[in-house]
């Protein structure tokens, strides 16, 4: 493999967006047939370097080789010309139009008469068939068929324009396991054949199934480049995080276990909770005065698990009981109404409304739950407003002051009295520290433990594991869309057990993937 | 007994479940089939309730009387495969027809004055274009903002009836042919706008259904996202329809004021609705994606002969021709919904 010639190679890409650097000097190298990963958490910058590399966004320093001559891509059709075809996550095809259509737009047949519709149906059955779906009948429409297929059906564009490299990213987010031993098969054969394939995934092991290099990236910076053979998986992932494995050794669990009289009746209880493409079918049971961390990497499922919970997504299968009862919480306002409140990730987009006052925000839980057409009394307001912003810390305490204007550990104080002001039974923070500074993190940590001993039932999501372990009496641990195991907290669970957890799952119960590659 | 009644009902059920599946590939065929069945409906019952549909005049007044909303559900067909939206088409007719009158009353070549009429279409429709593709304007205001400035530019020009020569050889364009001569009045005739409009729907018809231009129209409406990343030249195809939609208004004007014999600044209010009603009617989806040429041509033929069947009947006001537009509008609108919730599906 390294005998022969790259077919792309990006040096030094530097990528700024206003107030952040997205990437920082990061180097990435293509070879003809092989399978390269490009690996890590969300927001690492692997979107952002597929999207410099088609030249949808301008890079600002570095250099882009395709085979062996710098070029600078203007975009997906420059692309395609250069021979990189892309195929995304969601799959970005035309359901209005038919099968061979969307394998040909843009490359139609054309003779005398504008397009020779039997000419391209039959150069789109040929493309399809090199992939395998020569029995599908170009004519019909995309919509008949099912999301796996039309992946592929993206993918057989490339054949079209005889691509030489192809990129994934995260094709298999919306698979079954059938469909990515499918879509697997194809790469195989493409990668024989000499295609290039750069290939984008958060599932592990799908990743040590198929592919042959990785380069790993981190908060936009290169992390390093290594044969996939030759790194472990706790290796991988203690890169993916930036702890090494004796760093996460040290961090020891802070929180004392308490016992729980566990014999008495949870206050949630699900059981069989799923959503298509998001959780499979998960149990889960949240007792009064118990932290319950969620663990897992970033796109694990924890976030999504904790929307199902919250109802802000809907369920597609199970049940839910709290406190012994049945209940339906298919949307927030009946979660609201249950007292489970949810704390979004996205502070910005689905926590502060920027505009509103640090008053309004606060208010604004408590409002929701009464139903808008009954305005909480003047002197309620003002009680909650200074009853939190003491209790919490806010600085600077003004509640009239709008909530952009504060820091974000400020804003996160503000989105946690929110919600304790609707009195939760079921209090989820996801990601409550991330961004913030030390001094606020602190503050909000000694808030979550409170909060338990007061008798709240708290979910604590987090990417740093250490504050999980801290904080949890119980630790959820999530990979691939699952929940892989539940750890009762103790001395020995440290995150470096966690991270064993994660990378040792699936390895010894299920080794084929890996078998049929190596 | 059960025996042999049972089998032929098998059969027919079996060949309902033939149409119903073909029906289900071709879901989006649904509402075009629906105007068509309208159409035909409409023209049995005119022949039936008041007679004389079914004739050689008849045919040929619809067609003359409708050629410029013809003309302009074609452009408008474009613009709405692709999910946008076109209100200037009415008033730049009134201003392309005020301009064109009163530059040939002055003296200006007929034919130059008539290009040069098109050249303005086109013209609009290019800064309707770069407006939305190029400063995300949305395609309702860009093209409302194109609506006041054509309509007030007509208003400067002149505030009165302008009437062209009876001489001007402009008005052979509106000149009948006898193609068959027919007992009395009931005679098919054709002018060389009817001609006009007939090319531009086989024109459009090329142009969407075989050529890139075309098919990137329809993987617009269906996804501009993924039209983008599958590399196809969005920005400019968005900007030629627009164009496509500005020049037709051009013709359709020059087509119309022929037709009229002059010109006014109050002409075409209203019509892109028309237009865009034909349009819909036809079975075009408004969110795009989906949609035909010929629809659009059945969808004005509908709008036409519904105002034929009302004069016919006398007993309804014409005051009340909007109502049922609009309530033909909201079943169509409504039938749409149902085809794309069942696609959904």
């Amino acid at each position: 493999m390294t005998a022969s010639v790259p077919i792309i190679e990006m040096k030094g890409i530097s990528i700024s967006f206003p107030g952040v650097k997205a990437l920082d000097n990061v180097d990435f190298t293509l070879y003809p047939g092989e399978v390269h990963t490009l690996m890590g958490e969300n927001g690492a910058g692997k979107s952002t370097l597929i999207k410099a590399l088609t030249g949808v966004y301008a890079i600002d320093e570095g250099e882009i080789r395709v085979l062996g001559e710098t070029r600078r891509l203007s975009g997906t059709a420059d692309a395609q010309d250069a021979g990189i075809s892309t195929v995304y996550q969601e799959v970005n095809l035309c359901s209005n139009l038919s099968i061979g259509e969307n394998v040909m737009l843009g490359h139609e047949t054309r003779g005398p008469f504008g397009i020779n519709w039997k000419a391209t149906h039959a150069a789109a059955s040929e493309a399809l068939q090199k992939l395998g779906l020569g029995h599908l009948d170009p004519r019909l429409p995309l919509s008949t068929l099912s999301l796996a297929v039309q992946q592929l059906v993206a993918i057989s564009r490339s054949m079209v324009t005889k691509s030489k490299v192809l990129i994934l990213d995260e094709p298999t987010s919306s698979l079954d396991a059938v469909e990515v031993e499918q879509l697997f098969r194809v790469m195989r054969n493409l990668r024989d054949q000499g295609v290039a394939i750069l290939f984008v995934s958060h599932f592990l092991d799908q990743v040590y199934a198929i592919s042959d290099r990785l380069t790993v990236l981190r908060n936009g910076q290169f992390v390093g480049e290594y044969m996939t053979a030759e790194l472990d998986r706790s290796a991988l992932i203690s890169k993916m995080i930036g702890k090494d494995i004796a760093s996460l050794r040290s961090l020891d669990s802070e929180r004392a276990r308490k016992d729980h009289p566990h014999d008495e009746a949870p206050v949630y209880a699900a059981t069989g909770l799923s959503r298509r493409g998001s959780v499979e079918e998960t149990d889960l049971q949240l007792h009064a005065g118990e932290v319950v961390g969620f663990a897992g990497l970033l796109g694990s499922g924890r976030t999504e698990l904790a929307r199902l919970i919250y109802g802000a997504d809907k369920p597609d299968t199970g049940s839910v009981a709290m406190r012994g009862e049945t209940v339906d919480v298919k949307n927030p306002a009946i979660a609201l109404s249950k007292r489970i409140a949810f704390s979004s990730e996205n502070r910005r987009d689905e926590g502060i409304i920027r505009d509103l006052s640090v008053r309004e925000n606060l208010i604004l839980g408590v409002q929701a739950k009464r139903g808008w057409a009954r305005p909480l009394p003047r002197k309620e307001v003002e009680a909650i407003v200074s009853k939190y912003l003491v209790e919490l810390g806010v600085r600077p305490a003004d509640p009239d002051r709008p909530i952009r204007n504060l820091s974000g550990g400020n804003q996160q104080k503000v989105l946690l009295g929110r919600w304790l002001a609707t009195k939760p039974e079921v209090l989820i923070l996801d990601e409550p520290t991330r961004g913030i500074d030390v001094g606020a993190k602190a503050d909000i940590q000694e808030q979550v433990a409170a909060l338990a001993d007061e008798g709240v039932a708290v979910v604590f999501i987090s990417s740093e594991l250490d504050e999980v372990v801290r904080l949890s009496d119980r630790i959820v641990v999530m990979k691939d869309h699952r929940k892989i195991a539940e750890i009762v907290n103790g001395p020995d669970v440290t995150a470096e057990s966690i991270v064993t957890t994660i990378a040792e799952e699936g390895v010894t119960a299920d080794s084929t993937p890996q078998g049929a590659h190596s | 007994m059960s025996t042999t009644t049972a089998t032929p009902e098998l059969k027919t059920e079996k060949s309902g479940n033939d149409v119903f599946r073909w029906l289900k590939l071709h879901i989006e065929l649904l509402p075009t089939i629906a105007a068509v069945v309208i159409f035909v409906a409409m023209i049995a019952y005119g022949q039936i309730a008041y007679g004389g549909i079914l004739q050689a005049n008849t045919v040929s007044n619809l067609l003359i009387n409708n050629a410029h909303l013809i003309i302009l559900a074609v452009g408008l067909t474009f613009v709405i495969l692709t999910g946008g939206i076109d209100l200037s088409v009415g008033a730049v007719i009134a201003f392309t027809s005020v301009l064109g009158v009163i530059l040939m009353n002055q003296g200006w070549n007929p034919w130059l004055a008539l290009g040069l009429m098109i050249v303005i279409g086109a013209a609009f429709g290019a800064v309707s274009g770069i407006l939305i593709q190029y400063f995300n304007v949305q395609p309702f205001i860009a093209t409302l903002a194109m609506m006041f400035l054509a309509r007030g530019l007509a208003s400067m020009l002149s505030t009165v009836p302008e009437r062209l020569a009876d001489d001007s050889p402009f008005l052979v364009l509106a000149e009948n042919f006898k193609i068959i001569d027919g007992p009395k009045v009931n005679d098919l005739i054709i002018t060389p706008g009817v001609i006009i409009a007939i090319i531009v729907v086989v024109a459009g018809f090329f142009v969407l259904h075989r050529t890139r231009l075309g098919r990137t129209v329809y993987a617009i409406g269906g996804s501009e996202q993924s039209a983008k990343l599958m590399g196809l030249p969005v920005a400019k195809t968005k900007l030629a329809i627009y164009i496509i939609s500005g020049t037709l208004a051009g013709v359709a004007s020059a087509i119309y004021t022929a037709r009229l014999g002059s010109a006014q600044n109050i002409t075409g209010i209203g019509w892109e609705l028309d237009a865009i009603a034909a349009t819909v009617i036809g079975g075009t989806l408004l969110t795009g994606g989906a949609g035909f040429v010929l629809g659009s041509v059945v969808g004005a033929l509908v709008l036409g002969l519904m105002n034929v069947l009302i004069t016919r009947d006398g007993g309804i006001p014409p005051e009340a021709t909007t109502i049922i537009t609009g309530g033909i509008l909201l079943v169509f609108v409504l039938l749409q919904r149902g085809v794309l919730a069942k696609k959904r599906e």
